[in-house]
């Protein structure tokens, strides 16, 4: 039915590369890029990203809750294996398993808080 | 670098001249540097390790502000990057100790990078996501699957029985309920058919999970959410067929990004062919 051009390819192609300066891209459209994509390479100020499902969940909570973070103050990094340094390379690190059910249970709550009202 | 600096990294590339990104401003603001090694140019910047190091990540990503302006300023030196030829971006928060440890790495991945850099080329990323059409006039059902009310449009008014009549109610919504079961069909339909013609247009393609309804401002549903990577000068040829596709699915509404560096295709950790799917080149 119709095509909501964001980014006017064309248009950017002619300014130059890049997304358009009007309008800058959407925030979750770089979050899902810049934390779920692109070369993961361990530098050596350790921030794991190895676990490519929970962190694939994480952004998913981070999206879900750009709007609505604060009120439902949420602190879901401060124990977090995925930017820890004690955790050892590979997602058999102990306690990976049920970080990530108790992601996956956060990210079923605040989705459904969202759609319920908001 | 002192003991209180860590390297932010954006980028490898093949081409960098630090020259080329006097005026992009980095993540906290610093400048943006070239780190060289293996032929190859790391992109980079120093950043204060009590804001940017291990701890503080773990604090700071938290904060949404935050985090916000870190990825955009990460975004933006990497479309910078970009603009100058083939490159492989770097996930968010990658920070090495010291300009040593980051040109070590550089070495160490020099194969990978080079094939990377090969394989996708100049070549850019665009995003179409797609939705179930508009459905104005009409109330979004609470539990969100919008798709509902949007096909049948309008039943013919006054129909048999006239308006008001139970029975007239119950065919009506009878039938409601079927078109949305259509609805939901024909919607998949499209998406697959979408997706289909994109990816054979496409060098590669990517499909992502569909963003929260939340994110997109809205209880609608996110039907598609996929990357295609083409080259830059395809990108009117391509904006032409998502229009097209647009027009022959009513059911589904269509949303086009880009050009984006292209993210999607430059994993290492997705199988090494980065999604390079179709492999046409």
């Amino acid at each position: 039915m119709s095509v909501d051009n964001v980014a006017q390819p064309g248009t950017a192609a002619a300014r130059g590369y890049g997304v358009p300066s009007r309008e800058p891209a959407n925030l979750g459209d770089i979050l899902e890029r810049v934390l779920d994509k692109g070369i993961v390479i361990a530098g050596d100020i350790r921030v794991n990203l190895l676990d490519i499902e929970l962190l694939t969940i994480k952004l998913r909570l981070v999206i879900a809750s750009l709007d609505t973070a604060r009120e439902v103050g949420i602190n879901w990094w401060e124990t977090d294996p995925w930017l820890s340094s004690g955790v050892p390379n590979g997602s058999s690190a102990p306690g990976i398993v049920d970080e990530n059910h108790r992601l996956r249970e956060r990210v079923r709550q605040l989705e459904s808080r969202g759609s319920g009202h908001d | 670098m002192t003991e209180s600096c860590g390297v932010w990294t954006y980028a490898v590339t093949e081409h960098a001249d630090a020259r080329d990104f006097r005026d992009v401003p980095g993540v906290g603001g610093g400048p943006v540097r070239a780190v060289a090694a293996a032929a190859l140019t790391a992109v980079a910047g120093t950043v204060r390790l009590d804001e940017y190091g291990e701890a503080a990540l773990r604090r700071n990503l938290e904060d949404l502000d935050w985090l916000a302006a870190v990825a955009r300023a990460h975004h933006e030196v990497i479309d910078a990057v970009v603009r100058r030829g083939p490159t492989v971006p770097m996930r968010l928060a990658t920070v090495f100790s010291a300009d040593d440890s980051l040109a070590a790495m550089l070495a160490e991945r020099a194969v990978d990078f080079r094939q990377t850099l090969l394989r996708v080329g100049t070549r850019k990323e665009w995003g179409v996501k797609a939705y179930p059409a508009d459905q104005r006039g009409s109330a979004t059902p609470a539990a969100g699957h919008g798709v509902a009310a949007m096909a049948g449009g309008e039943p013919a008014s006054g129909g048999p029985g006239g308006p008001g009549t139970g029975a007239a109610y119950l065919r009506r919504r009878r039938s409601q309920l079927s078109a949305a079961k259509d609805a939901s069909r024909l919607a998949a339909a499209s998406i697959r058919d979408v997706h289909e013609k994109l990816s054979r247009i496409a060098a590669g393609s990517r499909l992502h999970a569909p963003q929260a309804p939340q994110l997109t401002g809205g209880n609608t549903p996110m039907l598609l959410n996929a990357a295609y990577l083409l080259e830059e000068s395809a990108g009117d040829t391509f904006a032409a067929a998502v229009a097209a596709l647009a027009g022959g699915h009513p059911g589904i509404r269509l949303e086009l990004t880009g050009p984006w560096p292209p993210y999607s295709f430059t994993g290492t950790d997705d199988g090494g062919a980065g999604g390079l799917t179709g492999s046409a080149p």
